[in-house]
Order: C-alpha cells, then sequence, then structure tokens
C-alpha cells in the first residue's frame, strides 16, 4: 500500500505537527518506503505470540503516600515560554 | 605520553597517589578542548570555571586526607539529553535551547557523589534520534580518526570526547546502539546496560522501554568504573531494578574459564564490510587462542529486528515528545494564534527533520486502523527477539561478532537517505528490544585507519561476564592503545 499525502497530511494533524508543504512533499516517499520496509513484519508467523512492551517482567512498582519535598512553583514555571501570576498562560480556548 | 591520551584506569591512580591533581587533569583537558574541539565539534557547553571550581574543592579533600569517590577527580563528560541542574541541557534541539533543567540526573548526581568532575556537555543526534550526530540542531560533531566522517552517533559527542583525548571518560545513551555503534566508530570501548541496570531519572526520553544510560572509555577498566558508578536501584525511576551491583573492578582480570563465546551467522550476512567481518573473524581467533569454545548459533527473528524496533522506538517517541507543546518549556512559536495551532506551530519550529520523521512514523503505527498491523505486530516480534536471545544464552556466555557493518562513513553519506541510515543498526538494536547487555570493543583498523568495533553481548544482569570477556580479548591484544594522528 502506497502512502499518499494526504495520509500524511492526516497523521501529522493527529501528531500536532505544522509542516509545510515542501516537508509533506518530501516526507511522503520518505515514510513510504520506511512503511514499505517494515511491512516485512507481515511475513512474521507471530501466531499465539503475546506482545512484550517490556523486557523486564516487572508491573506497578508502588511507594508509600507520603509527601515529599518537590519543586516549588518558581521553580516548576522558570522554564515557561510565558506565564502569568503563578500559571503557565495560553491563548483563550473559550471566548 | 600526553595526560589526557592516558586510559581513566592509570589516571586514576596517579590521583590517589597524589602525583597528579584534579585541577591538573582538568586543566589540561581544558586545553587538549581548546586546541582541538574547534575541529572535533564534540561539546555543546563547557564552563571552564565551573569544573575547575569543582576539581578544587576534590583536591582540598584530598590534601586534608578525607577519603574520595571511585573517580577521585576524574574528568567525566556528559550527554546532552542528561539533566544537570541549571546547566543547558539542549538535547541538540532548538526545541530545548534555553531550557535549564531544574534537576540533576541520577547518573550525573552519582558521578558527583563519586567525586567526578561532570565535565561539559556533549553533541548527539536531536533528542538521540540518529546513528551519525548529523542531525544536531546546532554543529557537526567529526571523527577524530577522520575528520571528514561521522563519530557515529547518537552518542557521537561523548564518544568522538574520549576518542580525541579530551576527557578520559563519558556518559552516552543508548536506545538501538547509541553509544556501542559510536564507539565502534571512534575506536574506544562503550557499554550499555541491561535495561533497569542504571536510573533514567533526568535523562529526556525517546524511547522508554528502550533507553539506558552507559559509559564511553579508552579500555575496559575505565568502562568498568564508570559503570560501577552509576549502576544500582534508584527509586525515581519505577523500572530500575533493585538488585545487588556486583564489584566490576575485582573481578576483571580474572579470565573466564571454560568461556563460551557465541557467533550467530546472521551476523555476517550481505551488508558486512569485508574489513569488518575480517578484524572480527580474527578477534574469534584470540578467544580461541584463550581456551574458549566457539559456539554456532542462530538468531531466526533477527531479521526482522530494525523493522520491529523502528516501529517501537518510534511509537514511544510519538508520545513521549507530545510534551513538547509550547507552554510547559521548550520552543514557543511567536505567531499570535490559537491552543491547538500553538502546539502544531511550536512543535513545527522546534523539531528537526529526523524527529519529525519519527514523531510521523510512530503516531502513524499507532493510529486507529494501523496500531494492530504495526505497534501490536512488532511488541510480538519484540517476543520472539527476546526468545530468540533466552535459547541461544543456554548454550554460550557471550554472544560475538561486529557492533556495526561497516567503519565510520563520511559527513553527508547518508544523510538523504533515512533508511540506509536506519540500517546501520542492524546489529545493535535486538540488545534494546532484549532488555540485554552489550558492549563494543577496538578490534583492529581498515586499511584506511578507520577502527573497527566487536561487539559483546550478555544476558540481562551479566554486565561482570561481558566486561571479563572484553578485558581477556583486550589484554590479548593492543587495539585499545591507539589515538589518533591529529593529536
Amino acid at each position: 500500500m502506497k502512502l499518499t499525502e494526504d495520509q500524511v497530511r492526516w497523521v501529522a494533524h493527529l501528531a500536532r505537527l505544522d509542516l509545510s508543504t515542501p516537508e509533506i512533499t518530501a516526507l511522503t516517499p520518505q515514510l513510504a518506503a520506511i512503511v514499505d520496509y517494515v511491512d516485512q513484519l507481515a511475513q512474521l508467523d507471530t501466531q499465539g505470540i503475546e506482545p512484550l512492551a517490556h523486557a523486564l517482567p516487572v508491573h506497578n512498582v508502588f511507594r508509600e503516600d507520603e509527601p515529599k519535598p518537590s519543586l516549588t512553583v518558581a521553580e516548576a514555571l522558570a522554564n515557561a515560554p510565558r506565564k502569568l501570576g503563578d500559571c503557565y498562560a495560553v491563548p483563550a480556548v473559550m471566548d | 605520553m600526553n595526560l589526557t591520551q592516558l586510559p581513566a584506569s592509570a589516571l586514576v591512580s596517579l590521583l590517589r597517589r597524589g602525583e597528579v591533581s584534579s585541577r591538573q587533569l582538568t586543566q589540561a583537558c581544558l586545553e587538549a578542548c581548546q586546541s582541538l574541539d574547534s575541529k572535533i565539534g564534540a561539546f555543546l557547553h563547557l564552563d571552564a570555571e565551573a569544573v575547575l571550581t569543582t576539581a578544587d574543592a576534590i583536591d582540598a579533600r584530598r590534601v586534608r586526607g578525607e577519603p574520595l569517590g571511585l573517580l577521585a577527580g576524574l574528568p567525566v563528560a556528559i550527554k546532552d539529553n542528561l539533566c544537570q541542574k541549571g546547566v543547558p541541557t539542549t538535547c541538540a534541539s532548538k526545541m530545548l535551547a534555553n531550557f535549564r533543567p531544574p534537576y540533576t540526573a541520577h547518573v550525573v548526581e552519582r558521578v558527583a557523589a563519586e567525586d567526578g568532575v561532570p565535565f561539559g556537555k556533549t553533541n548527539l543526534d536531536e533528542f538521540a534520534m540518529g546513528s551519525s550526530t548529523e542531525n544536531s540542531a546546532f554543529q557537526k560533531t567529526r571523527n577524530p580518526w577522520d575528520l571528514e566522517r561521522i563519530p557515529g552517533g547518537s552518542s557521537g559527542g561523548s564518544a568522538a570526547a574520549v576518542a580525541g583525548c579530551l576527557t578520559p571518560l563519558s556518559l552516552g545513551s543508548d536506545t538501538g546502539g547509541s553509544i556501542r555503534q559510536p564507539a565502534s566508530l571512534c575506536g574506544i570501548v562503550g557499554l550499555k546496560p541491561s535495561y533497569g541496570r542504571v536510573s533514567r531519572y533526568g535523562l529526556v526520553a525517546f524511547a522508554s522501554s528502550l533507553d539506558q544510560v552507559g559509559p564511553f572509555a579508552h579500555d575496559v577498566a575505565g568502562t568498568a568504573l564508570l559503570l560501577q558508578t552509576i549502576a544500582g536501584h534508584d527509586r525515581r525511576d519505577s523500572t530500575s531494578v533493585n538488585q545487588p551491583v556486583p564489584d566490576y573492578m575485582a573481578s576483571l582480570e580474572t579470565p573466564l574459564a571454560g568461556l563460551r563465546v557465541g557467533v550467530a551467522r546472521e551476523f555476517f550476512g550481505p551488508g558486512l564490510d569485508s574489513e569488518v567481518e575480517q578484524a572480527v573473524r580474527n578477534s574469534l581467533e584470540v578467544y580461541r587462542s584463550l581456551g574458549a569454545t566457539i559456539v554456532d548459533v542462530t538468531l531466526p527473528t533477527s531479521p526482522h529486528a530494525i523493522a520491529t524496533y523502528y516501529l517501537v522506538a518510534t511509537a514511544e517517541a510519538s508520545s513521549n515528545l507530545a510534551r513538547y507543546d509550547g507552554v510547559h518549556y521548550g520552543h514557543r512559536t511567536a505567531e499570535k494564534t490559537n491552543l491547538i495551532n500553538l502546539y502544531c506551530k511550536s512543535r513545527g519550529e522546534g523539531f528537526g527533520a529526523e524527529v519529525k520523521r519519527r514523531i510521523m512514523l510512530g503516531t502513524y503505527a499507532l493510529s486507529s486502523g494501523y496500531i494492530d498491523a504495526y505497534y501490536t505486530k512488532a511488541l510480538k516480534a519484540r517476543r520472539l527477539i527476546l526468545n530468540d536471545f533466552n535459547r541461544i544464552f543456554a548454550s554460550c556466555d557471550v554472544l560475538a561478532g561486529p557492533t556495526a557493518p561497516t567503519a565510520a562513513f563520511k559527513l553527508g553519506e547518508k544523510a538523504s537517505d533515512p533508511l540506509s541510515m536506519y540500517l546501520s543498526d542492524i546489529y545493535t538494536i535486538s540488545c534494546n528490544l532484549a532488555g540485554i547487555s552489550g558492549l563494543s570493543i577496538p578490534c583492529g583498523f581498515t586499511a584506511s585507519g578507520l577502527p573497527i568495533g566487536l561487539q559483546l553481548q550478555g544476558p540481562a544482569m551479566a554486565e561482570e561476564t561481558v566486561l571479563r570477556a572484553a578485558r581477556m580479548h583486550e589484554k590479548a591484544t593492543a587495539w585499545h592503545t591507539h589515538r589518533p594522528i591529529l593529536l
């Protein structure tokens, strides 16, 4: 199956990634070649094989629910590109 | 020989005996950087005053007769995807050009706690995505053995800094070969620990089920020393394994009796350069001459490893990199726009081409209608890859083969063909998918003088075996004593 520019635009939308028209034009054949390559996995017999998300047999690791010192508000906001008082500032979401 | 050309193992003895001070050594490394790093381009950030202050504090304690930690004043360069509080940590991305972390990574804390001198931040492929360090948004790093060639990647800055004798030790990270491949291409030792052996706290996430931090050094002893420093449990990383850390240095000089070296026939297929193949076959003869048994093994799923890796790693990356939204930290577009466009524009402006490519591939593999055919299928292939390793490690102690299919290639050679760049990771990625340990040691040179690496892989948590096997090879050869001519 060949990947189309429209599909690439849709995936960019899902990824919240603004891509220019030249970027879409360049990316489409590159991604198509990579997708063609990974399509080889279809030939691998995985009947009855459990997916493995993680090499270690660890699941949830819990700790006691005790308050501990963490970043101050000022430290947490120090890298914010824009802030308002003690908050991160974003464009208005509602009118 | 110049101080900076000595291996960490020799320097640490000089430091302990007081024959060299940490300031002298750190100063020598700074001078090496001053004269050579304009050519090599290994460092993105290096604060001379700060490193000398740290070195002086360690020297003062030595003079007072206080006991010093494992590193005793050795400089350790840090890959720029490891956080250091208040110090620029850019991941070689425009996205994080102005980021100064509010906390320090576990491994950097460990280096400082053992009296190492955190020595600057090194260049990498943006967000550790690449095999040549050409994907850095800021600068190219060149291979000290041939300045027209790449140092490998993604930890190319850390590898070139050690190979170029700018620092005796450095830290890198390895998601699919990003420590072992540059170690191989730069003629040094680099180790990827087993998943969970080293805490990922403070390592900027690329693919969380694959990422590990590990050491670079000129020799196996230096590698063991830095692994000893950083290995161990940390409750701030829930995948950190709570098992005792062996004394890697204590056992290093003891050869492994009855060592069984596995050789997978899949490692010698098409695409392997003939000079690399010859050097690796010579290394197998070295092991045979030391009394080891060479065991023929097969990894039947390995032809699918690259496809598996580039689905799992990109899926995890697309999720991890969703945090860069132009709101909390990192680049924010200057355009006045609504919230969704703020995300899209900030990400479109902040990320480079390879990062975008991987976010796109990962998003595609996870998207509705494709997740079963791609992501879930890859996870099943991943289990088969792990099963292959479990089976072969019943019949051998370590698996030996090439680290990379070729020696260092030229800058720009693969830049326009992402798939061919991905294929250069063929021998290293399975190790990450299976969570096992692996290292690369120098095993020869091509006719044109480029280093070749031998990869040794061992079961999960078998770093001690891998290091001892590597030391047996090192002791019987002298490849690790070579230094580039430009020095």
